[in-house]
């Protein structure tokens, strides 16, 4: 396909699907100890919203720049932070590839997460837009930067799983 | 007529005079929320309003709430800062439809009516009517239309606004110590926001605003430090208190050079699973010289001004029903932090915040205390750790600040 003039390989399109199919399944199914080996070592993964995003600010509600911070987040919140469990259920929608070169490709995908409380109790939790760049290098692909932008800048009661 | 002599009939009666007994229902009643927003919000007290680094410019404004009422807050032409409620002298239409925004005069959408920076009514449409038909009737003066004012005050950069005339200057409202407090983080040297983000909290808003006085709670439900034994327990700290009752800040302090060796010998330890990959998110400098190395400060009834380590931010309690509080983070850097500082605070800034490793729990907790009370609050809760009064103390496992938040509480609500 073409992307612009550049033509976009079909098995790199693939490859971020399944990466990006994959990712949700991951967190969805609770394997979030598999989660942090979908970055690389040197990552950055952020949580903001649009405004922030786009008012420039860096901080993010979640803000890991190493694969270490990701694993320190699932520690601490497998064994050491209190809340109530859920779960969520991501729906996301076909990645854009808007550039594919030197072996990363930029990438951004919509989503809704809906956040189902141990009581059954389900809603709405999230809607926004991963930013992303992705090592597609070699196999398997994995994400340099995932920005989750979400659509509203107001987070009901706490964020302890990663969107 | 003032707030103080309207009834409000089924609100919460207090089952003693002691400042160590809160009745439950006083989480839970409409008609105690309802007393609050006149005589807390519109009553004998300052509310935080904005930064005034968010209006810098003369013709800037921002639309916030004191309590449930909206507000501009708006820098005039003569560069003062001023405050009025969002809603138009004609029909009460909600002026401001945005966040922030910039001009020389707002105008209302629905009649046209338009107003300049200082609240005052500049324009009618159609005034003198369409073809000499229509008009306004002729006792009908502008200048006896203006927005409804708030008097205005600022401290380091902190913008606070009352709708009450009797209530002392902001300084002295606060009292020295507090006021200390404030100026020991906000020491002059220019701010900017780094981030921002609310949080919805499933609870009244005074459950929250205990949450922050309280300093019993704080290495008992907050266990990511200790677990990862890179703390020392026995930090010195202190809980400092206004005359009043209604501000205050805690302190505790941090050995810092001790704390870093804690890190490598964590980082060696066998005997544990339990170790940060990352340290980064903990690796704090002694930025203020004093090693305090976390400084919470509340300004009653919405304010919180907090340092833990490195990060810095402001929170905002905005009661949005009995049982629904927003909270409003507004993350700060100063304008001359290098660039490893910078790193540092976003770093650090996972500690803090919805997601924060020492603040995510304050998030549903309230909640939980929310869900239990409901439907079964003809009891009262205690806080008696520490004491009964609501004095400063030189320990930490005390419940004095929120038994001073009662003591304002009390006053201001005439209760």
């Amino acid at each position: 396909m073409t992307i612009g003039n550049a033509m976009i390989d079909l098995e790199v399109k693939l490859g971020i699907g399944e990466l990006y199919a994959a990712y949700a399944d991951c967190i969805d199914d609770d394997r979030l100890e598999e989660w942090p080996d979908f970055f690389v070592d040197d990552c950055r993964y952020l949580i903001t919203d649009r405004q922030s995003h786009e008012a420039g600010y860096k901080h993010g509600v979640i803000y890991c720049a190493s694969k270490g911070m990701l694993i320190d987040r699932v520690t601490s919140m497998r064994r050491v932070l209190m809340f109530e469990a859920h779960r969520y259920r991501h729906l996301v929608g076909p990645p854009r590839i808007l550039r594919a070169e030197g072996g990363i490709a930029e990438t951004n995908a919509n989503f809704f997460v809906a956040r189902i409380m141990h009581s059954g109790e389900t809603t709405l939790f999230a809607t926004g837009r991963y930013l992303d760049r992705i090592a597609i290098g070699a196999e398997p692909y994995r994400f340099i930067e995932r920005l989750v932008v979400l659509d509203s800048p107001k987070i009901d009661t706490l964020i302890a799983i990663p969107l | 007529m003032s707030v103080q002599d309207v009834r409000f009939d089924g609100a919460v009666n207090w089952p003693s005079n002691a400042l160590s007994e809160v009745p439950f229902r006083v989480y839970t009643d409409p008609a105690q929320y309802a007393l609050e927003q006149e005589r807390i919000f519109k009553g004998e007290t300052w509310s935080y309003l904005c930064l005034a680094s968010e209006i810098p410019n003369p013709g800037d404004w921002v639309a916030t709430t004191i309590g449930e009422v909206a507000v501009i807050v708006a820098r005039g032409e003569d560069g003062a800062i001023n405050a009025f409620v969002n809603r138009c002298a004609h029909r009460g239409n909600l002026l401001c439809l945005t966040n922030k925004g910039h001009g020389r005069e707002i105008t209302c959408i629905y009649h046209g009516w338009s107003y300049d920076l200082a609240g005052q009514l500049t324009g009618v449409a159609f005034e003198k009517g369409v073809k000499r038909q229509g008009g306004m009737a002729p006792e009908f003066h502008k200048e006896d239309h203006h927005l409804q004012r708030l008097r205005v005050e600022a401290l380091c950069g902190l913008v606070f606004g009352t709708f009450n005339d009797a209530v002392a200057d902001l300084q002295t409202y606060l009292g020295p110590v507090v006021v200390g407090g404030v100026k020991r983080v906000l020491d002059g040297r220019p701010a900017h926001i780094i981030g921002r983000s609310t949080q919805i909290l499933p609870n009244n808003w005074k459950l929250y605003a205990e949450n922050v006085r309280d300093t019993y709670h704080a290495s008992i439900l907050h266990s990511f430090l200790t677990t990862f034994r890179i703390n020392r327990l026995s930090m010195p700290g202190s809980i400092n208190i206004s005359e009043d009752g209604g501000h205050h800040f805690s302190q505790a302090k941090l050995d810092y050079a001790a704390e870093d060796a804690d890190y490598k010998a964590a980082n060696l330890r066998s005997d544990t699973d339990m170790k940060l990959q990352d340290n980064s998110v903990v690796e704090s400098v002694d930025e203020f010289g004093d090693q305090v190395s976390v400084q919470i400060l509340t300004m009653f009834p919405n304010l919180v001004l907090q340092q833990v380590r490195n990060t810095l931010a402001v929170r905002v309690i905005r009661p949005r029903g009995v049982d629904k509080t927003e909270l409003d983070w507004v993350h700060l850097g100063f304008d001359a932090d290098d660039e490893s500082m910078q790193e540092r605070r976003l770093r650090q800034g996972n500690l803090i915040g919805a997601a924060g490793y020492i603040a995510m729990e304050d998030g549903c907790v309230g909640g939980f205390v929310q869900r239990a009370l409901q439907y079964n609050d003809d009891d009262s809760g205690i806080v008696m750790m520490g004491g009964h009064e609501a004095q400063s103390q030189t320990f930490r496992a005390s419940e004095a600040a929120i038994r001073g938040f009662w003591k304002k509480y009390r006053a201001v609500t005439g209760a």
